[in-house]
């Protein structure tokens, strides 16, 4: 489609507004102005679209946009901070989604001129695979995450074979659509992509059902940037230089993000993605099941904190955003601070369930991002901390992460050095070693660690009574 | 062919843009990031505006309705909800100032 030289401009105005808008992402400062340049750029872009088509399909469209826009607000306005994971794969899936049936759409219009050429020959049935996979995946994601369906890691047996024969019959299916029937003669082109859709619709199903709830701030980032690279394939079939242009950049940024992430599981993405996460560790907790524990009271803690300590760091996990105790946390540090006493926290790269979310979570509240710091920046402060205080996590300040003699699912992940504190307080429901499955030997430290046992919200409570007390 | 030889030029150094305009954001900012550039990949609505202006019979036009829906969905709830979150990230000065007003 020509796009004509007033629109190309805008287009390229649009790109750059979205280049500003992210790398003003850097800082807390200036990220949410970039974050309104780069709306300002997408509505550039759209403008700039309305000059490129049919005046006539305008009534069309307004309807779609405006019922898209209804929806959209009313969700984002809506949602939880704690349920942002599951939002933004919401978002994320329909965006798939939109690709892949934009791709369809176009095969249809292409093969009717008779113009399919190589390029949208290839690249129409790549984008509606990797859209639908995108889109059911978000799905998949979302139910996790909001646990309606698929909790856990969901697997049957020939997983992987089932999953092999689907693509390959999805290659089947694009080819046959490509060479206009010759492999399966009863099936037209245009039945083949649709054939392509609903296939990589289930196996966007079958490759996220594995995949347990720790893992989905990487399985949200992947599906991220698949949906970016759908977005970019679309480009070439539309010959649309913001959509390749816009797309690529989120393609490329969600898979180096992907890459981060997996990092700090200290786990290759390849593991994660076919493998899940095998709990392990059932038959050695019996043995370590028997070793005593510090068990003390909410009022030791607080004295603990009132009296001895002049520097705490907390390390916050997702337990405190299950048990909604992340106001009672602003409680703690005010009232720690009024003592004099001064609070950091170590945010591990994957605490919650999206990248970053804990400190989402933590600002949400009131917490000064300042005192948010990453696990790099935290580990040497742990040195001269009176106390480290866990609530509600467990799997990123376990050192038998990094003990080589052990092999376990976190084996390689790095974590917050919290037993390096004079003190260690746990705030935490029960010994259960929490979603790896593998034990925490700080827990049995009874010297160093404290343990609270207690639902996070009414332990903090208690803690913020004895330290305001005290 | 020409065409696709620029095109191709262009996704190769937007690709290396990506990488670059990502590894310097710190994980403080990691979940609006991400959710900033969700919303940006609502681009794809550009494309749903393209396809639905074509002639075609009604189940690709329902199919192009049914896209540019899913685009507006994706570019306004993301744009809004990234907004909603970093409007909480403001500087500590600016949060005192606007509990006294």
């Amino acid at each position: 489609m020509e796009t004509g030289v007033a629109p190309f401009l805008a287009y390229l105005l649009a790109a750059a507004l979205f280049i500003i808008g992210i790398r003003r992402l850097r800082t807390p400062e200036t990220a949410r102005s970039g974050n309104t340049i780069a709306a300002f750029g997408m509505t550039v872009a759209l403008i700039a679209t309305l000059f490129v088509i049919e005046f006539e399909s305008l009534l069309l469209i307004g309807a779609a946009v405006v019922l898209g826009s209804v929806v959209g607000i009313l969700t984002a306005q809506r949602v939880q901070m704690t349920a942002m994971p599951q939002m933004v794969a919401a978002y994320n899936g329909v965006g798939g989604g939109a690709a892949a049936l934009i791709a369809l759409s176009e095969f249809y219009h292409l093969s009717e001129e008779g113009s399919l050429g190589v390029v949208a020959g290839t690249t129409i049935p790549l984008t509606v695979l990797v859209g639908s996979v995108s889109f059911m995946g978000s799905v998949v994601a979302f139910s996790k995450l909001q646990e309606l369906a698929f909790t856990g890691s969901v697997t049957f047996p020939l997983q992987q074979v089932v999953n092999a024969v689907l693509f390959l019959g999805i290659l089947v299916l694009a080819a046959n659509a490509f060479l206009e029937g010759e492999i399966l003669p009863f099936l037209s082109p245009v039945a083949s992509v649709i054939a392509v859709l609903f296939a990589s619709l289930v196996l966007g199903v079958l490759l996220v059902i594995p995949i347990g709830g720790a893992d989905m701030p990487i399985v949200i980032s992947l599906l991220n940037a698949f949906t970016g690279l759908a977005a970019a394939a679309s480009g070439f079939v539309l010959e649309n230089y913001i959509l390749i242009i816009a797309g690529t950049i989120v393609g490329a940024s969600g898979t180096i993000l992907t890459r981060l992430m997996s990092g700090a599981l200290g786990r290759p993405l390849g593991k994660i993605i076919f493998a899940g996460i095998a709990a392990s560790g059932g038959s050695k907790q019996e043995e370590l099941g028997e070793r005593p524990v510090n068990d003390v009271s909410a009022s030791a803690v607080g004295e603990y904190l009132s009296d001895e300590a002049n520097k705490v760091i907390i390390v916050p996990g997702y337990g405190l955003a299950v048990a909604q105790a992340q106001s009672v946390m602003k409680d703690l540090v005010e009232a720690l601070e009024k003592g004099g006493t001064e609070v950091l926290f170590g945010i591990h790269p994957v605490a919650g369930r999206m990248p970053g979310h804990m400190n989402v979570l933590m600002t949400e509240v009131g917490i000064s991002y300042e005192k948010l710091l990453d696990l790099e920046d935290v580990n040497p402060e742990f040195e001269d901390a009176d106390a480290a205080i866990i609530v509600g996590a467990n799997d990123v300040v376990n050192p038998a992460a990094n003990d080589p003699e052990k092999d376990t699912p976190i084996s390689g992940m790095p974590v917050l050095e919290v037993g390096n504190a004079e003190r260690v307080i746990f705030i935490k429901r029960s010994l259960s070693p929490g979603f790896a499955g593998v034990d925490n030997p700080l827990f049995y430290d009874t010297d160093k660690t404290m343990m609270l046992f207690s639902d996070a919200k009414q332990g903090l409570e208690e803690v913020v009574e004895a330290v305001k007390n005290g | 062919m020409q065409e696709t030889l620029i095109q191709f030029a262009i996704f190769i150094m937007a690709g290396f843009l990506g990488f670059e305009l990502i590894s310097r954001v710190p994980n403080l900012l990691h979940t609006p990031l991400m959710s900033a550039t969700n919303a940006i990949h609502g681009i794809i609505l550009v494309g749903g505006m393209i396809t639905i202006a074509a002639d075609g019979p009604a189940w690709v036009k329902a199919v192009g309705f049914l896209a540019v829906f899913f685009g507006a969905l994706n570019v306004v709830g993301g744009f809004w909800v990234t907004n909603r979150m970093l409007s909480m990230f403001r500087p500590p000065k600016a949060r005192v100032k606007r509990r006294k007003g």
